[in-house]
């Protein structure tokens, strides 16, 4: 068998494409910043040339499309040049997403697994709970994070835990169906010995059910901690964008700041990149200890 | 008929029946039958005999519809409670994120035993079938008759006197499971267990049972039951003596006579 090899295995194919997505991007730059300067020019009364714009496309303060390097220079700025403190330090509004973020998603899971564990232990539960978990779905998250702002900010709670709640909204979906799944993932055989020991359904849950669903679990956390950072943006857009990565993106449209949305973008990207490969890991680590086949 | 003390299983006019979409299907009908201490018993059919649907009733898998029965001596759910019985399944079903002396422990654990007493009894099963030395590996990490083994070991952890085993060997090839049958053998003979053994196997059931039950199919049904005049003492060549071959034909002549061939 061939030797695995890291740079032709992993680097090479995905330098391929992440050298295409740098082409077409600095392509389209190109065309979609150039009418900009070709109406300057016109305004000016002087006529320019292509290899004038060229240049020119790079380098604006408000392109329709920011370069790459524009973004990376404003990423490297507001991340390593400003207190993590100000309100200009894309960490500190790295922060207020993810802290949001962990909390509905911690709330999430431990109400998926608690939802799971209902609907597979009660067939009513399982009956009345299903169709209205799956429903909760269809329901638009942009038109229902206004409202559970509102509604709690009425009530007096705001901050952070109206905002992790929209996290949980969009979270707690696929683990209860993850887990619904994994709880029922046991063969018959490995039920029917729990039934001739005379096990209690507890025992026959934390023995059995609990470590069959772990591979389930894990899948369900990938997909959760990734929709947790979704909903927490989403649930910063209608707080007045005072703080966070949402607020920051609002801001940047409101002020035609291109450079400072792409760069939010890409600072939730490596969040959520980041936060799945810690799961993964996670998932890695659970599944050796319990001696699954490498 | 009334029911000797030594009995560990008696079944009286036994009888079973799944209603299906397709109707009713008589997995067993009228099952009178009387497992004795320290038995040795195959039940031995074609595939819908109820040879497993009846091992399953007496595990309280299955509820009977008709007829009584009793594990020893009691109903067969508070023989399960008494945690009177170890099953064996077809498959291994051994758990995949525990050790094999892990696996062992399961019983152990869910039914109260003392972390010094678990350690001596997975360590004692384990050399019972010939297992020393495995008890950190994974399941997968084995083979197929050595997983088989294992699930053995844990159904003999903890103390129950009757031995359940549904095709045990069924899935091995032949070699492993010769080497098996005779273990088995002196397992039973050291253990003084009850066993009930479901095969398909004509040589297997001879060659391990002291009663063989034969079953036939549509409904099922009990056809013959043979006690065997094998001694208990029984090397693997017994299997080309007159005596065995003279069981060995009574079975397949009782097997012929509830089997319908045209079907």
């Amino acid at each position: 068998m061939e030797k695995p090899n890291i740079f032709k295995d992993r680097i090479m194919p995905v330098g391929v494409i992440l050298l295409a997505v740098l082409v077409i991007w600095y392509v389209a730059v190109v065309f979609l910043n150039a009418p900009y300067e070709r109406d300057t020019a016109a305004r000016a009364g002087t006529e320019i040339t292509f290899s004038e714009i060229l240049p020119k496309t790079m380098f604006q303060q408000r392109p329709v499309l920011p370069a790459p390097h524009q973004v990376i220079a404003e990423i490297w700025d507001t991340t390593f040049n400003k207190p993590i403190t100000s309100k200009r330090s894309l960490v500190y509004h790295a922060w207020i997403t993810l802290s949001a973020t962990l909390l509905g998603f911690g709330i999430g899971t431990v109400l998926g697994i608690l939802l799971a564990v209902g609907i597979v232990h009660n067939r009513a539960m399982d009956r009345s709970l299903m169709p209205w978990v799956i429903a909760s779905q269809t329901i638009p998250i942009l038109a229902i994070a206004p409202m559970i702002i509102v509604v709690l900010n009425a009530i007096g709670i705001s901050g952070l835990l109206p905002k992790a709640l929209i996290s949980t909204y969009l979270s707690f979906f696929p683990i209860v169906v993850g887990m619904v799944k994994g709880l029922r993932s046991p063969e018959q055989i490995q039920l029917d010995l729990m039934h001739t020991y005379y096990a209690s359904p507890a025992q026959t849950f934390w023995k059995l059910r609990w470590p069959s669903s772990m591979p389930y679990l894990f899948a369900s956390l990938k997909v959760a901690i990734a929709i947790s950072l979704v909903g927490a943006i989403v649930g910063e857009l209608p707080t007045g964008a005072v703080s966070g990565l949402g607020a920051r993106l609002l801001a940047g449209s409101y002020y035609g700041q291109t450079v400072q949305i792409w760069s939010a973008l890409f600072m939730a990207a490596a969040l959520a990149a980041t936060l799945v490969i810690i799961v993964g890991f996670a998932h890695t680590a659970v599944l050796k200890r319990m001696g699954m086949k490498p | 008929m009334t029911t000797t003390p030594a009995s560990v299983v008696s079944a009286r006019d036994l009888g079973l029946t799944f209603e299906t979409s397709d109707g009713p299907v008589n997995a067993l009908t009228g099952v009178n039958l009387d497992v004795d201490k320290g038995d040795f018993v195959s039940f031995i059919g074609p595939s819908g005999c109820g040879k497993t649907t009846f091992l399953r009733v007496i595990a309280d898998l299955e509820k009977p519809t008709s007829g009584s029965i009793t594990v020893n001596g009691t109903t067969p759910e508070d023989a399960r409670q008494n945690r009177s019985y170890g099953y064996v399944f077809q498959a291994a079903a051994l758990y995949p994120w525990r050790t094999i002396e892990k696996n062992i422990a399961l019983p152990l654990e869910i039914m109260g035993y003392s972390a010094a007493d678990q350690k001596a009894r997975i360590e004692r099963t384990l050399d019972l079938v010939n297992l020393t030395g495995f008890g950190k590996k994974f399941p997968w990490q084995l083979s197929g008759g050595m997983q088989q083994r294992a699930s053995i070991a844990r159904a003999l952890a903890f103390d129950a006197d009757l031995l359940l085993m549904d095709e045990p060997f069924g899935a091995l090839d032949e070699i492993v499971r010769d080497h098996l049958n005779e273990q088995l053998l002196k397992l039973w003979d050291r253990t003084n267990k009850t066993i009930c053994f479901v095969t398909h196997s004509i040589p297997e059931a001879v060659y391990l049972s002291t009663k063989i039950v034969v079953m036939s199919p549509r409904p099922g049904r009990v056809t013959d039951i043979i006690e065997s005049t094998l001694p208990r003492e029984r090397p693997l060549d017994i299997r080309e003596s007159p005596e065995f071959l003279e069981i060995a034909s009574r079975v397949r002549e009782g097997l012929r006579a509830g089997h319908s061939y045209d079907e």
